[in-house]
C-alpha cells in the first residue's frame, strides 16, 4: 500500500530524464581546527517522480548533502566543487534571486524539528498563503483557498478552523502536517525531506510516511527523504543511498539493498537494528561495528569504514571507487567488487554472549521487587482565572503493576501517555498524588527523602539525554565519585579511584577517561558514564528511561548490548522505557502497554507480538516500520487515526475509546473492567478493554 | 616515523600558538585584572603618591587647569582634583566592591533557594523581592540613609538593600533552568541531599551569568554611590569620592578637568572589570577552556 508496483517504477526511472544530478559534490566546513570534508564528492541523480532515501549515521553529510542541493549553508561551510543540475538548470550558477525563485517553488524542504520550523508568532494561514503569493502564483484569496484544501488533502481535520490557529495549538504531527502541505503548496518537482518524522511518535510516524508516500503518487512530486533509520526509508523510498563519512558507499533499489547490502556498513546498519517480525535468537546480542567514524579532519588514505570493517581485506588500505556491481546497484568496497555477496560467516566473529548465561531463573522468586498500586500523578496546572477551577493533566490514573527481581520490563506507549512520569515516580523522583509505591517490602510513595536515601542504593536510574544528564562542569570522575563518596561506599581518595577505573572498565570505558570532562565525549560515551554512575551503588534495580533513543543505530545496539551484558553478569532488574517497540520486544520479559496513563494491556513480549488483546496495542505494533521492502509491502498497516485526546480532559469510560475501531456504546459509560486474564489462562497477559480480541 | 616528525612538529609550533591562542583567550582579561589590581595598589598608597593633601582649600587657586604644580588642575575650591582622584579610589572601589559582593551573596542565596524549594516558600521570597524591586533605588536608598543617618558604612547597607533583588531573580532564572535538567534528576536519584545538590551541582552551572553581572554592577555601584554623595546621602564633604567630583564638576564646561579625570576614572574601573568578569566567565567554563 506504501509502495507502488516497483516493476513500474524501475522503468519509469529508466525512461525519465533526471531532474536532479549531482556529480561529484564537495562540501566543506571551515572550522578552527581545520577543514572538515562533510561531503566529499558525492554523485547522484533523481529521476522525475521518483523517492530516494538517503540513510546514514549522524556527521555522515547525509543533511549536509540535503542543504548543499537547496544552497542552505551556514556561514562556516561551502561548496567548493562539483555540479549540481536541477530541472536541466546550474544551481551553483544561480544568482541570489536565481536562487529565491526555485526554493520553495520548484524545490521545497520539510525539516526534523516540526517544533521550530513554524513560526510561532504568525497564524497557520498566513504561513502558508506567503510561500504561494511570494512565487506570484496565486493572489490573497486564492492562496487561502488553496491552503484550506492542502490542509484537508494533509489530514487535518476542520482545515477552515484550524488555518487560523497559532503553530503552538497544534501538536508536532499537525505541524509536520502543516509543514508538508506548505513544501507542497508550489507543486515542486522536487521535495527534500530531512528526517521529518525523526521527532513523532511512530503511531505519527506511520501516519506522516503514508502520507509521504501518497502525495508521491498524487502529485508526481520527486521526494529525498533524509532518515537514519532503515525502516523507514523501506516503507517510502524506492531507491536508497547509504552514507558514510561524506561519502556514498552503496546505492540501489531499497529492496535490494536490505535484502543483500554490499557494503559492510549497510551491513551492520541493518543487523544493529532489532526487527519487530522476527523473535529474538538465544543469544540476545546485536551484531555492533566498534569504533567511531574517522576523524573528519583527518584524510584517511585507505577505505574509510576500514578501522571498524568486519570483512576488512588486505586491499582496503587503498581507497576503493563507487563501482558498478549489478545493474543498478553501486558500492564503494573491495570485497564486493566483483559483485559477490557479503557473507555473515565472512565476517569476524562478534563477540558472544559467554555461553550458560542463561538468566538464572531468579523471576521465579514470589516476592516483586517493585510493587505498583493505584498509583496516580496529577500534575496542577497554572489557573487560567485567578479564582477559576485548577486543571489538572492526569499524568497517571491508576496503574497497578508488579516487578520480579531479575526481570526486564518493557514500557511502551505514545508520548504524553505518561511513561517518563511512571520512571520518575518508581524512582521517587516526584511525589505520587495517591497509590502506593513498595519497593523492596518498603513503602516509598509518601515517603521522606531521608527514609527513602538507604534504599537509593538498591535502585538507580538511566536518563535519556546523554548531552543533559552529566554536569558539564565536572569530570567523569567526579562525577562517578560523587555517590560512592557520598553514601561512603569508598574511604580513600585511592580507593575511590580504583573504583572508578572499575566501574568505566564495566561499561567499556577506559580508566583514564576519569579525568576528562563530558563535552569530550560522543553521546554513546556518555550514555556509558550515565551507565556507569547508575552501576556505582550496586543497585539490583536499573530503571532506564529511553535511554538509546538520541543514539545512532550503531550505537544503540552497542549500549543494548551491553545492559544485556551487565543483566546477565549483575543479575539486575530493569524497567525499560522506550517508544520503540522493536527494542523493547528484542530485550524485555515482560510489556506494559501505557495508553493515556493507564495500562491498557501487560504481556509476555513474546505473547505480546504473537497474539495482542487490545486494539491499541496492535495499532502501536502495526506501525513500526520494518527495514524490510518485501515485508513492508505484504505488510496491511493499520492506519490509526487522530492524535492521543489531551490528558485534562481524558474520555470517559475507555481512554482509547475516541480512536478505537470497535468501540461501542458501553465503551464511553464505563472503565474496561481491571486487567483480566486473556484467554482466560494465567500467563501472565492481561488486558483492559470490553471487547479483547475482538479487533 | 611519521608520529615522531608529527610529534617534533608539535614540539616546535606548539609553545607559540599555545602563546597566541591563550593571548587571544585572557589577553583582554588580564589587561582588565592589571586595571583593577593597579587601582587598588593606588588607593592603598593613595598618601606616599600625592603632595597636596586632598581636602586643603585653596581660594586663590580654584579651577586651575593642569600644570606641574597640580597635575590634573584644581576644583571649585581649589582642591588638587590629582589628590582628590587617588584618594577617592579608596571609597569608590570599597564601596562599590562591597555592595555588589554582599548583594550578589544574599540574592544568590536568595534567588537560588526559591528556585529549588518551588511552591510557598518560593512565592513568598520571589514576592518580597518583587517588592523591594518596584522601589527606584535611589529613593529607598535615600529613605534608608535618612533613617540610619549619613555616613559611608550606613549608605553601603542602605545600598545592599535595593541591591540584592537583581541578584535573586537572575539566580532564580538559572537555577530554574539547571532543575529541568537530567543531571539534577540523577543526583536526587543518587539520594543525594537538596543542599548539596544546590550547591555542588547546580550552583557552579550558574557562575557564568553571575559572575558578568557583578563585574558589570560594580561600576554601576559606584555611579549610584556617587549620586548618593551628590544627594549628601553618601560621604560627607569634603571627603573625596569620585562620583561627586563628577557630580561637582558637571556645570564647569570650561574647566573640563574637573569632572572628566573622575569619569575616566570610573570608566577604567568599569571597563577592567567587564574584561576581568569576561575572562573569568571563559576560564571557569571546562567546555570553552579546553577547546
Amino acid at each position: 500500500m506504501t509502495i507502488s508496483d516497483p516493476k513500474s517504477l524501475s522503468d519509469s526511472v529508466a525512461t525519465a530524464a533526471p531532474i536532479l544530478d549531482v556529480r561529484n559534490l564537495e562540501t566543506h566546513f571551515f572550522t578552527d581546527a581545520g577543514v572538515v570534508r562533510g561531503v566529499d564528492g558525492v554523485t547522484f541523480s533523481v529521476a522525475r517522480g521518483e523517492t530516494l532515501g538517503i540513510v546514514g549515521e549522524s556527521g555522515s553529510g547525509k543533511s549536509v548533502t540535503a542543504r548543499s542541493l537547496m544552497r542552505l549553508l551556514d556561514d562556516n561551510s561551502r561548496i567548493v566543487g562539483g555540479e549540481i543540475r536541477f530541472q536541466g538548470r546550474d544551481v551553483l550558477a544561480m544568482s541570489p534571486d536565481e536562487l529565491r525563485q526555485m526554493r520553495g517553488n520548484a524545490m521545497s524542504m520539510v525539516f526534523q524539528d516540526p517544533m521550530t520550523s513554524l513560526n510561532p508568532v504568525l497564524r497557520i494561514a498566513r504561513q502558508m498563503a506567503e510561500t504561494m503569493t511570494a512565487h506570484g502564483r496565486l493572489d490573497e484569496t486564492q492562496a487561502m483557498a488553496r491552503s484550506v484544501s492542502l490542509l484537508g488533502r494533509m489530514g487535518i481535520t476542520a482545515p477552515e478552523r484550524a488555518i487560523n490557529s497559532y503553530p503552538h495549538q497544534f501538536s508536532g504531527g499537525m505541524r509536520q502536517r502543516v509543514m508538508l502541505a506548505i513544501g507542497f503548496s508550489n507543486e515542486p518537482a522536487l521535495l527534500i525531506a530531512d528526517e521529518p518524522t525523526t521527532a513523532l511518535d511512530v503511531t505519527i510516524q506511520a501516519q506522516i510516511l503514508d502520507l509521504l508516500a501518497e502525495l508521491n503518487r498524487d502529485f508526481g512530486t520527486s521526494i529525498i527523504l533524509i532518515s537514519h533509520a532503515l525502516g523507514v526509508i523501506a516503507s517510502v523510498c524506492q531507491r536508497v543511498i547509504v552514507m558514510y563519512a561524506g561519502e556514498i558507499v552503496e546505492e540501489g533499489l531499497t529492496a535490494d539493498v536490505l535484502a543483500d547490502p554490499r557494503h559492510p556498513y549497510t551491513w551492520a546498519l541493518i543487523n544493529a537494528v532489532p526487527r519487530i517480525d522476527q523473535e529474538p535468537g538465544a543469544s540476545k546480542k546485536l551484531i555492533t561495528i566498534d569504533g567511531l567514524p574517522p576523524d573528519p579532519l583527518q584524510r584517511t588514505v585507505g577505505c574509510r569504514f576500514e578501522a571498524r570493517c568486519p570483512f576488512r581485506i588486505d586491499k582496503c588500505g587503498e581507497h576503493p571507487a563507487l563501482e558498478t556491481i549489478a545493474p543498478e546497484r553501486r558500492a564503494r568496497c573491495w570485497v564486493t567488487k566483483d559483485g559477490s555477496r557479503l557473507s555473515p560467516v565472512a565476517a569476524a566473529p562478534m563477540p558472544q554472549a559467554a555461553a550458560g548465561t542463561e538468566k538464572s531463573p531468579k523471576a521465579r522468586q514470589t516476592e516483586p521487587l517493585l510493587a505498583v498500586r493505584g498509583l496516580v500523578k496529577h500534575f496542577a496546572l497554572p489557573r487560567e482565572e485567578l479564582f477559576g477551577k485548577q486543571k489538572v493533566v492526569h499524568a497517571i490514573d491508576g496503574v497497578d503493576l508488579d516487578i520480579m527481581p531479575g526481570e526486564t520490563v518493557g514500557m511502551v506507549g505514545e508520548s504524553g501517555c505518561g511513561k517518563s512520569t511512571f520512571a520518575r515516580l518508581a524512582a521517587r523522583i516526584h511525589e505520587p498524588t495517591d497509590g502506593s509505591i513498595k519497593f523492596a517490602g518498603h513503602e516509598i510513595a509518601q515517603a521522606s527523602a531521608a527514609e527513602i536515601r538507604p534504599l537509593r542504593r538498591r535502585m538507580q536510574m538511566v536518563f535519556q539525554d546523554p548531552y543533559s544528564s552529566l554536569n558539564p562542569r565536572m569530570t567523569i570522575g567526579e562525577i562517578l565519585a560523587e555517590p560512592l563518596q557520598f553514601h561512603g561506599l569508598t574511604k580513600t581518595a585511592v580507593e575511590t579511584r580504583g573504583r572508578i577505573g572499575e566501574l568505566l572498565g564495566q561499561v567499556g570505558l577506559a580508566p583514564n577517561m576519569a579525568d576528562r570532562y563530558p563535552h569530550e565525549f560522543s553521546g554513546g560515551q556518555r550514555q556509558r558514564v550515565s551507565i556507569a554512575r547508575a552501576l556505582a551503588l550496586e543497585p539490583e534495580f536499573i530503571i532506564a528511561d529511553e535511554p538509546i533513543s538520541s543514539l545512532d543505530v550503531n550505537i544503540q545496539a552497542q549500549i543494548l548490548n551491553l545492559m544485556i551484558d551487565l543483566q546477565e553478569r549483575l543479575g539486575l532488574t530493569y524497567l525499560f522505557i522506550a517508544h520503540d517497540l522493536a527494542v523493547v520486544r528484542h530485550i524485555c520479559d515482560r510489556i506494559v502497554v501505557l495508553y493515556l496513563g493507564r495500562i491498557v494491556e501487560i504481556a509476555p513480549a513474546h505473547e505480546l507480538f504473537a497474539a495482542s488483546q487490545h486494539p491499541y496495542t496492535r495499532y502501536l505494533i502495526s506501525s513500526v516500520p520494518i527495514p524490510d521492502a518485501d515485508a513492508e509491502r505484504l505488510r496491511k498497516r493499520l492506519p490509526l487515526q487522530g492524535e492521543p485526546p489531551s490528558a485534562v480532559n481524558p474520555p470517559s469510560g475507555c481512554r482509547f475509546r475516541t480512536r478505537c475501531p470497535i468501540a461501542r456504546p458501553v465503551c464511553a459509560v464505563e472503565p474496561p473492567p481491571p486487567l483480566v486474564q486473556a484467554g482466560g489462562r494465567p500467563t501472565g497477559h492481561v488486558v483492559a478493554c470490553h471487547f479483547p480480541g475482538q479487533f | 616515523m611519521s608520529s615522531a616528525a608529527a610529534e617534533a612538529g608539535l614540539a616546535t609550533i606548539s609553545p607559540a600558538a599555545k602563546r597566541s591562542r591563550w593571548l587571544r583567550r585572557y589577553g583582554l582579561a588580564t589587561f582588565g585584572a592589571f586595571i583593577i589590581v593597579g587601582w587598588i595598589v593606588v588607593a592603598i598608597c593613595a598618601p606616599w603618591l600625592t603632595i597636596h593633601s586632598p581636602v586643603t582649600v585653596d581660594v586663590t587657586a580654584r579651577l586651575k587647569p593642569p600644570s606641574a604644580l597640580h597635575l590634573l588642575g584644581t576644583d571649585v575650591l581649589g582642591r588638587d582634583v590629582f589628590s582628590r582622584l587617588i584618594h577617592g579610589a579608596r571609597i569608590s572601589l570599597f564601596t562599590g566592591i562591597v555592595v555588589v559582593l554582599v548583594s550578589a551573596a544574599i540574592g544568590v542565596l536568595v534567588g537560588g533557594v526559591a528556585a529549588f524549594a518551588r511552591g510557598r516558600v518560593e512565592e513568598l521570597m520571589m514576592r518580597t523581592t518583587d517588592l523591594v524591586f518596584c522601589f527606584p533605588p535611589i529613593i529607598l536608598a535615600m529613605a534608608i540613609a535618612a533613617v540610619l543617618g549619613i555616613g559611608t558604612t550606613n549608605t553601603i547597607i542602605a545600598m545592599l538593600v535595593v541591591w540584592w533583588p537583581k541578584f535573586a531573580r537572575l539566580a532564580r532564572s538559572l537555577i530554574m533552568v539547571q532543575r529541568s535538567l537530567e543531571y539534577v534528576e540523577a543526583a536526587i536519584v543518587m539520594g543525594l541531599t537538596p543542599r548539596r545538590i544546590l550547591f555542588r551541582h547546580m550552583f557552579p552551572n550558574c557562575i557564568g551569568p553571575l559572575i558578568v553581572l557583578v563585574t558589570l554592577d560594580v561600576g554601576n555601584a559606584i555611579i549610584t554611590f556617587a549620586g548618593l554623595s551628590f544627594l549628601g546621602l553618601g560621604v560627607v564633604p569634603p571627603t573625596p569620592e569620585w562620583g561627586s567630583m563628577v557630580s561637582e564638576g558637571r556645570e564647569l564646561i570650561e574647566q573640563w578637568w574637573v569632572a572628566t579625570f573622575p569619569g575616566l576614572a570610573i570608566l577604567t574601573v568599569v571597563l577592567g572589570f567587564n574584561f576581568l568578569g569576561d575572562g573569568i566567565r571563559d576560564w571557569l567554563d571546562p567546555r570553552a577552556r579546553r577547546r
